[in-house]
């Protein structure tokens, strides 16, 4: 027997709010949570611009023991998914006598590792290092901290696919529950912002240089892009079976209809037409809709010149011209290993308060982004149902479908 | 470092590292449970303490240490070698 997944509680961490309220209220206003960031010019990075997200203090709220073991991803991830707990009606008591499992999306710990490694030269003896750190350096941090925190008794696995690690921990716990393996499943993506986690990447050259107008610098899909802008945070994302949540007389937020995933089995770093197509495809079979289904596409959009463009044939390709699209990483930045489940975060805010959100920056289309209904403004719109698309380095990717709930 | 000096410098950073009360830390009370220490505080306690008293203790030290009173005749031991 198949079983109906939907979402019963959502969290965020990003640089445009650390709260659904405060992130409700920047996605209306179109803000942007991208910053320059000065040690970056000292470090060697070309590009100094990012989405800033604070250290949250978690001493109120967690023991040294449960502390100690946490860098940003798993900072992070706690503040979204203590939020989306809480909104789901559901604690640690609940979790140790009820099955739930964790499938949280995270691709790096480099801050983390530097640190430990710097101790470790500066001390030459591992012993001194510190009894944290290995907790800190895996990249399973956000798994091993939260499982621990909340006692966890189901699947406990880390989703590492580059860029779309939120949204395939978000496919995969919805093929587990839609299978009956497990009834409940937290899922999500962290990002860590320090200027250790990205250096690698800004050496490729893809970041925009647009150091004059920090929030006008990531435009995904305008004629005039330059870039994108790197950023993270963590987003939380609480699914659960239909039979659990009507059972636990929770809130349901939407329901799962249709998860896509392909490899592009091409270039390590360019995106593919063919990839992508596939991931969408299926995601629309799956879900056995036509794109008149559709009521809003949030897309992966990074704010480069051949991502942007690939997406844009693709949709127009599979879903036509008329469907309303934006890219949010327009005001968040791209946060990387998050942005799957963030971006499903920021689109169930608009599903539920009936609006879409503005595609910032976008002034000018190219040829291909001509081709596809960009929405630059904050526009009142009822959504019933959006796809969202993730591609991710290595050509991993990954399109969900999201409708309202209806029983 | 006198025994008085030991009592204040390490109740200060065993206090500061593992988050209790220094009131809760007197000679006679025990320390694995005064601290809250599991297996893995233990490699932080050595840390702290090479930091600020400027050895390493190792397992075998620590083997005849239950109190405070243990722990501060351990560190004067230790300090005279």
């Amino acid at each position: 027997m198949e079983h109906r997944v939907v979402i019963t509680g959502i969290g965020i961490y990003s640089s445009i709010g650390e709260s659904i309220p405060e992130v409700l209220t920047s996605l209306k206003e179109g803000k942007s949570g991208i910053i320059y960031d000065e040690p970056r010019k000292e470090f060697g990075y070309r590009s100094c611009l990012t989405g800033f997200v604070k250290d949250p203090d978690l001493k109120p709220f967690l023991s040294r023991r449960e502390r100690i073991g946490m860098h940003q991803p798993a900072m992070f991830a706690y503040m979204s998914t203590k939020e989306a707990v809480e909104m789901a009606g559901l604690d640690a008591d609940f979790f140790e006598n009820n099955e739930t499992g964790i499938i949280f999306g995270n691709d790096s710990t480099a801050g983390a590792v530097v640190e430990t490694i710097d101790k470790a030269r500066q001390r030459k003896d591992t012993t001194l290092i510190g009894s944290g750190d290995i907790f800190q350096n895996m990249n399973c941090t956000v798994n091993m901290n939260l499982s621990t925190i909340y006692k966890l008794k189901g699947i406990n696995l880390t989703m590492s696919a580059a860029c779309a690690s939120g949204s395939h921990s978000i496919g995969m716990g919805y093929l587990l529950i839609k299978q009956g393996l497990q009834e409940r499943v937290i899922c999500g993506g962290a990002q860590e912002i320090n200027i250790y986690a990205m250096g690698s990447f800004d050496g490729l050259g893809t970041f925009s240089i647009r150091h004059d107008a920090p929030h006008k610098a990531s435009r995904p899909f305008d004629r005039d892009r330059d870039g994108l802008v790197p950023s993270g945070g963590s987003a939380t994302i609480i699914i659960e079976s239909l039979e659990s949540a009507l059972k636990r007389n929770a809130k349901i937020y939407g329901e799962i209809v249709g998860y896509g995933f392909s490899s592009n089995g091409d270039h390590i770093s360019n995106p593919n037409f063919d990839g992508q197509y596939r991931s969408l495809t299926m995601s629309m079979k799956q879900a056995g809709l036509t794109p008149n289904d559709i009521d809003y596409i949030n897309a992966h959009a990074t704010s480069t010149p051949v991502g942007d463009t690939t997406e844009a044939q693709v949709i127009a390709g599979v879903l036509g011209s008329k469907i309303p699209v934006s890219s949010t990483k327009s005001m968040t930045g791209h946060e990387c290993w998050m942005a799957g489940a963030s971006e499903v975060v920021y689109s169930l805010l608009m599903m539920h308060n009936d609006f879409i959100a503005p595609n910032i920056n976008f002034e000018n289309p190219d040829e291909d982004s001509s081709k596809i209904n960009i929405v630059p403004e904050f526009r009142e719109a009822k959504i019933d149902c959006f796809l969202s698309n993730s591609f991710g380095f290595g050509g991993t990717n990954s399109s969900l479908i999201i409708k309202k709930f209806k029983l | 470092m006198n025994r008085a000096e030991i009592i204040e410098t390490t109740k200060r950073f065993l206090s500061e590292e593992f988050e209790v009360d220094p009131n809760t830390i007197e000679p006679e009370n025990n320390l694995q449970e005064t601290l809250d220490l599991s297996s893995l505080d233990y490699v932080d306690l050595v840390i702290v303490i090479e930091e600020n008293l400027g050895f390493k203790p190792t397992a075998e030290d620590f083997k005849s240490v239950a109190t405070f009173e243990d722990f501060y005749q351990m560190v004067e031991a230790k300090m005279a070698e």
